[in-house]
């Protein structure tokens, strides 16, 4: 990738961040937020993109930042009130530069269908110049060039006369900006030949010398292909901080006045020499001007210096003057940082980071286990070192998972655009309020995030929210409100998606089920139970969907998504006040907390978050349906009961129930069952292993582990075991 | 050695463009990403020309120059102004505040790098 192209992929993430920062700012101006730091924010992400597009020529993207831009300087200055309707406005102003951004980004900077009609909103509301005629001019005065406009270079004048005399006067203000007479008369001797005459006539007695005031002017005449322009160019920068007067002059030779200027240079020097300390050099802001002099032959008595290309070479004396502070600092440079609080990593140097750390905890684990075997002491110095070195090694795997964690905000701030589509798509007035956005979860969770938020925000809006006539009915405000949040519980993210809506409406839920055959008539369902039917494969219906939930997606792959993260969703609700739905993460999927069981002498890991209760089997509770099949009741209710070690071919007759311990799991689409094992060995904290990567898939096997005692123990992969079980169940049935 | 230059930018896109200009040129580049990181960058890194944005965060483009023109060690150090603002009021706040120069962006890579060596000894 070339330099720009990469430079480009930077500006694209930063558009990205920055339009995040836009919509963040606008919607906490909608509620109320009037923090000049908030708008100025909002109007920096806009200036950013608008600069940046300059750089890479994306005019459509240029044109409306610059509308946009617009409009928020007459905010930010408190001509435009930043009045909800005008908010309103910003916001669908800021998802069409995003859109622009995305299309610029995928090499389709072009036309918008919503582009022009917005930006005309902006310029209304803002003042700026409304119909079409006065737009073109508006954009064509606004002229982005890349890469070409430069320093307001004034238009090249055409070519008159052949010579100019310039007279220089600086002020003390020039000296203050750091500029040097000397730098632009070197800078005008490249636009033409000059021939420099110094006038130090005012310059006092030492003694009466003031260092930082500026008393040396300039008379210059300039020959050549300069033109006036290019002469005022070179003083562009100085204007108003000097006397300048640039007059045009016939072919003839220049300089003829001169020669009262009259200057003794040396002694001058004999006065500095004979009665200043070093220190009361005389105008150190311009020592300059008496470098060149010096320099040059043409010393006292001469007032004319012949001046061809560079007659006035900066001094380095005056350069070490001048540089005196910071050169002192260089000298301390090396200790201090320079540039950036963050770094970016390729995320997979993190992984391999991850993975070695993986690999220490392992070996740390081996190694303690080890030595409890060998019989030492625990308050030996050995078993105390290993301690310290197990604390340790926690704390280095802690703060590496942390590197892969992100906050959860770059998923959320995906929604209020989200909110504010489905709102105007049902017509119904929603507010997002989100909570916990810092919370920090790992990375690939957070991207697994973002199609179950979707559909569960949409769904919130299209199913959970009543119309704003039932909601006045009910006596609630007309605006509903969906809540968004996140934080951190017992080591999981925990997050949940409220409504303030109607809430299940549980007669209807129950019918559908009922309808579709996913419970039977009069089954008794509490109404938690009845809540979490939606969760059901083939609850979502062709009659239930619409254009906003629907898409032919339910809450069933909801759920799978949440369950393929090792998380878990739930749903409460009351009527008439709305529902929840809670889904409880990992931290990260590089670990997993593991209920460690035997199966015929094989050590298996089964995931907590499948686990529901673990059981001892009582004789009288399981039932045989024939061949190995069997089923266990649990408080009233069969599922059913899968042997293990069966199930993955460790055994060809199955484990006598009683004889076991059950784990009674809900796998996917809420299926519960029963997993039959030897015996618990205990919870654990396992650090995962890709089987696929180090062997091949095994149905049945998730990934697997290595223990402290250095043997490897398979992750069971529940919902593989659950759905071949049943399998064979029905066969045998 | 080669000349150091900070530039100040809060525009990780800009402070990149601004490197590839100016490393190109032979430059030696420091970053800062708003004024107040400038300022901890310059007393580190002693550049010799800066380069700064104006609208930043914490401390934008004006407070920065006054800081660096309020500062005996710093103030002889030249400062070109880099930002889209083309307006007079904008160019002359920077100038009071002391701006040697200014660039608009976006600019041409050869004249940024003209203006740096104008201002330079």
């Amino acid at each position: 990738m070339d330099a720009l192209a990469a430079i480009r992929d930077v500006f694209f993430q930063e558009c990205e961040e920055q339009l995040a920062e836009l919509e963040s700012g606008l919607l906490a101006m909608e509620g109320g937020d009037t923090d000049p730091e908030t708008i100025n924010a909002v109007f920096r992400a806009v200036h950013s993109i608008k600069g940046g597009a300059g750089a890479f020529s994306l005019e459509a993207l240029i044109r409306f930042a610059h509308v946009f831009e617009t409009a928020l300087d007459e905010m930010r200055s408190g001509r435009l009130a930043a009045s909800s309707d005008v908010l309103k406005i910003m916001l669908r102003a800021a998802d069409v530069l995003a859109d622009l951004v995305r299309a610029a980004r995928a090499d389709e900077d072009g036309q918008h269908p919503h582009a022009a009609t917005l930006a005309d909103e902006l310029k209304a509301m803002s003042g700026q110049a409304g119909d079409s005629d006065e737009t073109e001019e508006d954009w064509g005065d606004f002229e982005f060039q890349p890469m070409a406009a430069a320093m307001d270079a004034p238009e090249a004048a055409p070519a008159g006369p052949t010579g100019f005399k310039v007279t220089f006067k600086p002020r003390t203000d020039l000296y203050a900006k750091a500029n040097e007479a000397a730098l632009l008369l070197r800078e005008l001797a490249r636009v033409g030949t000059t021939e420099v005459e110094l006038d130090a006539h005012d310059v006092p007695p030492l003694h009466e010398m003031d260092p930082e005031a500026a008393y040396l002017s300039w008379i210059i005449t300039v020959t050549g292909d300069a033109d006036e322009a290019s002469i005022r160019e070179v003083f562009e920068w100085v204007d108003g901080d000097c006397e300048l007067t640039i007059e045009p002059i016939g072919g003839e030779a220049a300089g003829e006045d001169a020669g009262e200027a009259a200057f003794d240079l040396s002694a001058l020097l004999a006065r500095v020499q004979g009665d200043a300390p070093a220190e009361a050099a005389p105008e150190p802001e311009a020592p300059v001007a008496f470098e060149p002099i010096a320099e040059a032959p043409i010393a006292a008595p001469t007032p004319v210096v012949a001046a061809a290309p560079a007659p006035v070479t900066p001094p380095a004396a005056a350069n070490e003057a001048s540089a005196d502070g910071p050169a002192g600092a260089g000298q301390r440079k090396s200790d201090a940082a320079a540039a950036g609080a963050t770094i970016r990593v390729d995320l997979d140097r993190v992984d391999r980071l991850i993975d070695l750390v993986g690999e220490l905890v392992i070996n740390q684990a081996v190694l303690a286990q080890r030595v409890m075997e060998a019989g030492l002491a625990r308050a030996s110095a050995v078993a105390m070192g290993l301690d310290e070195l197990e604390q340790l090694t926690r704390e280095i795997q802690d703060s590496v998972m942390a590197i892969r964690a992100q906050p959860v905000k770059s998923v959320f701030q995906r929604m209020p655009r989200l909110v504010r589509e489905v709102a105007a798509m049902t017509g119904k007035p929603v507010r997002l309020v989100t909570e916990g956005e810092g919370t920090e979860v790992d990375k690939t969770v957070i991207e697994r995030l973002a199609d179950p938020l979707t559909h569960m925000i949409r769904n919130a809006i299209d199913h959970g929210l009543e119309s704003p006539e039932k909601r006045a009915a009910a006596g609630k405000p007309a605006e509903g409100v969906v809540r968004l949040s996140a934080a951190h519980r017992s080591g999981r993210i925990v997050i949940e998606v409220a409504d303030d809506g109607g809430g299940i409406n549980r007669e209807r839920v129950k019918s559908i089920a009922i309808e579709k055959g996913l419970i039977g008539a009069e089954a008794a369902l509490s109404d938690e139970e009845i809540d979490n039917l939606i969760f059901m494969p083939g609850f979502s219906t062709a009659s239930e969907v619409s254009d906003i939930s629907g898409r032919g997606v339910g809450m069933d792959v909801v759920r799978r998504s949440i369950q393929a993260l090792g998380g878990r969703i739930t749903i409460t609700s009351r009527p008439g006040k709305g529902s929840t739905f809670t889904m409880s993460l990992p931290l990260t999927l590089a670990v997993l907390d593991g209920m460690v069981v035997s199966v015929e002498g094989q050590t298996l890991v089964a995931p907590i978050t499948a686990i529901i209760e673990t059981l001892q089997p009582k004789a009288e509770d399981v039932h045989s349906l024939g061949g190995h099949a069997r089923v266990i009741s649990i408080r009233g209710g069969f599922v059913p009961l899968i042997d293990v070690g069966m199930a993955l071919g460790y055994r060809r007759e199955p484990l006598p129930a009683t004889q076991g311990v059950a784990l009674l799991i809900e796998g996917e689409g809420g299926s519960r069952a029963a997993l039959l094992c030897d015996a618990i060995q205990g919870q654990r904290q396992v650090v995962i292993k890709s089987l696929e990567a180090n062997y091949r898939q095994v149905p049945g096997v998730a990934a697997a582990t290595i223990l402290g005692d250095g043997r490897v123990a398979l992750i069971l992969d529940i919902d593989t075991i659950v759905t071949v079980s049943r399998g064979d169940m029905r066969k045998a049935g | 050695m080669s000349m150091t230059v900070l530039t100040v930018d809060d525009s990780r896109t800009m402070r990149e463009m601004l490197r590839l200009a100016l490393a190109d040129a032979g430059f030696r580049v420091v970053q800062a990403e708003d004024g107040i990181h400038g300022l901890e960058v310059l007393q580190a890194e002693a550049p010799q020309v800066i380069v700064t944005d104006i609208n930043m965060p914490r401390m934008d483009g004006f407070g920065f120059i006054e800081e660096v023109r309020g500062d005996q060690r710093y103030r002889g150090i030249p400062i070109l102004v880099l930002t889209t603002e083309s307006d007079a009021e904008k160019k002359n706040r920077a100038r009071m505040a002391g701006a040697t120069g200014w660039i608009v962006k976006p600019f041409n890579p050869i004249k940024l790098v003209d203006a740096i060596r104008r201002v330079a000894a």
